[in-house]
């Protein structure tokens, strides 16, 4: 059975209902997805199957026989915001990876923006990956490209046809949507964890992504720079950024401030799911055993 | 865990895990062997790591051979009042087997770890699963243009490192003993024929796959973080070495039936 916001609790999702998407933006040129990334995301429904944005049923995963996700369903409705949270070496990056189709699950099935992504082959999911964008815990930014060319790198592989000005003017624009100007021409190793991590979102929202994946996206950050990073992917969701996102987190405070779902994973399944509030009130014993040592 | 992985042991699941990594990791180079165009300038780059900044290794390597196998040589063949054959001896040697191999080897040496550490470096800060996550074939992008690159680079090193070691052979030959220089290169071009310096070089193109194909699974497939990086970096030099040598067997196996 897929947990879900209507899931056996039957606790309704935050705000009722997953937010309401923006309105339509024109499609940027490029045709294959690389839709400008100052335009907000095409309207709900519009030429894309229904149905939720990831559905994960009975997922299996384990490494060298140690089981992380012992038979896991959730659903992440569209247009919804949906954090995940757990302690640590819970399977939550595992979870997202899997999504993502990096890694196979041993067993279950794993639907993303309609597609069954189970079966398909390396070749076949990468036009999928197109329409996502993932922030990694480390932002994973190629440490031998610019700021400017690690932002540029999914134009180019993916809407060669631009011309470089329409690139330097998206690149830009993403730019200065994380709050970053005048890193063009640095480095990875010239910036601070924050400014990777900013440049990481930048980088998965140059494609115009219908679902944005974010692993731990606070993790390791200063207090200032995690506040930012909670500022800017709540700024990112209240413009349209994207349709859906997906985050992994071990933050509560982060959770409460972006998500219109949280998911707590406990032992491999998905213990509670529901809205910020709902799931601090939860009444199941694990879900406030790990809130409370969390909040502690 | 299946009854025959269980069965097999720890180093027998590691054995077969290698080899079964680099049988689909050779299968997926060539079934993505055709690249785009704006991937074309990277095999350029690569050509130019690997080959330009080799020279000086594979030269320097080359001609020290020639003139050590031509000095080895001549003083035995002396013995015989042979020594107008210094020339074909190391001819012959060096064009079927000491340049292709001893390439294969330094060149490959530092091509292969050059590319385990790089793609061992981008997997541990997570480069690798950012271009597939951005939807980028990392095979293609990654690995195939290093594998056309050395296909070209090696067998251009060979064909130069042959001539620099024969050119080393003359050194010897001439300067130390005495040998006529028309001599040295008549009676080479009269026992060397085409087939050897095509079995060479022939050679080559196998090494430069077999090399960069090493180097890009021990990178890709390295765990352990850093410290596994510098295990990984030093097994394909290992690797490498080994491969060519067993290789060169089957290859001179092969090019004798043709």
């Amino acid at each position: 059975m897929t947990t879900s916001a209507s899931d056996p609790s039957g606790r309704p999702p935050a705000g009722g209902s997953p937010r309401p998407r923006p309105e339509a933006g024109a499609a940027a040129p490029g045709g294959d997805g690389a839709r400008a990334p100052d335009q907000p995301r095409a309207a709900a429904g519009a030429g894309r199957p229904a149905g939720p944005a990831v559905s994960l049923e009975g997922v299996w995963k384990a490494f060298d026989d140690a089981p992380v996700l012992r038979g896991l369903d959730l659903t992440v409705p569209r247009g919804s915001t949906v954090t995940v949270m757990g302690g640590s070496g819970s399977g939550k990056t595992v979870l997202l990876r899997l999504t993502a189709g990096l890694i196979k699950p041993d067993r279950g099935r794993i639907r993303v923006l309609g597609v069954d992504t189970t079966p398909l082959r390396e070749e076949a999911l990468l036009p999928l990956r197109c329409r996502m964008g993932f922030v990694f815990q480390g932002a994973a930014l190629f440490d031998s490209l610019t700021v400017y060319e690690n932002v540029a790198y999914p134009l180019r592989e993916h809407a060669a046809e631009l011309p470089e000005p329409e690139v330097g003017g998206r690149v830009h624009r993403l730019l200065e949507r994380v709050g970053l100007r005048d890193v063009d021409a640095k480095l990875p190793a010239e910036l601070s964890g924050g400014m990777r991590k900013r440049v990481g979102i930048a980088r998965a929202l140059a494609l115009g992504p219908e679902l944005v994946l974010y692993d731990e996206p606070t993790a390791g950050l200063d207090p200032t720079n995690a506040r930012l990073i909670t500022e800017l992917i709540g700024t990112l969701k209240a413009e349209g950024a994207s349709e859906t996102a997906m985050i992994v987190t071990h933050d509560l405070e982060f959770a409460r401030a972006v998500s219109d779902l949280i998911a707590v994973l406990i032992a491999g399944r998905i213990a509670d799911i529901g809205s910020p509030d709902a799931v601090l009130r939860s009444a199941r014993d694990e879900v406030q055993a790990f809130l409370a040592g969390r909040a502690g | 865990m299946t009854g025959a992985w269980r069965l097999a042991g720890p180093r027998g699941r590691h054995v077969a895990a290698y080899w079964g990594g680099l049988g689909l990791l050779t299968w997926d180079v060539f079934r993505n062997a055709w690249l785009p165009r704006r991937y074309l300038r990277l095999i350029v780059a690569e050509c130019d790591g690997m080959g330009v900044r080799s020279l000086i290794v594979a030269m320097t390597a080359a001609i020290f051979t020639g003139m050590v196998f031509a000095l080895q040589s001549s003083v035995y063949l002396s013995r015989f009042g042979a020594d107008l054959y210094v020339g074909p001896l190391v001819g012959l040697s060096v064009l079927r087997e000491l340049g292709p191999v001893l390439t294969a080897i330094l060149v490959g040496g530092k091509v292969a770890s050059g590319i385990t550490a790089e793609l061992g470096s981008m997997k541990v800060t997570e480069q690798i699963d950012a271009l597939r996550a951005i939807g980028v074939n990392h095979v293609k992008r990654l690995i195939v243009p290093r594998v056309l690159a050395a296909f070209f680079v090696f067998p251009l090193l060979t064909s130069l490192a042959d001539f620099v070691a024969l050119f080393g052979g003359m050194l010897v030959a001439v300067y130390e003993r005495r040998i006529d220089v028309y001599l040295y290169w008549s009676t080479i071009f009269y026992w060397v024929v085409i087939r050897d310096l095509v079995t060479g070089v022939g050679k080559s193109f196998f090494f430069g796959v077999i090399v960069t194909l090493i180097g890009a699974y021990n990178g890709l497939a390295m765990t352990g973080g850093t410290e596994g990086l510098g295990r990984a970096t030093t097994a394909t030099v290992v690797q490498v070495s080994l491969a060519v040598i067993i290789a060169d067997f089957f290859l001179t196996k092969l090019f004798l039936l043709l």
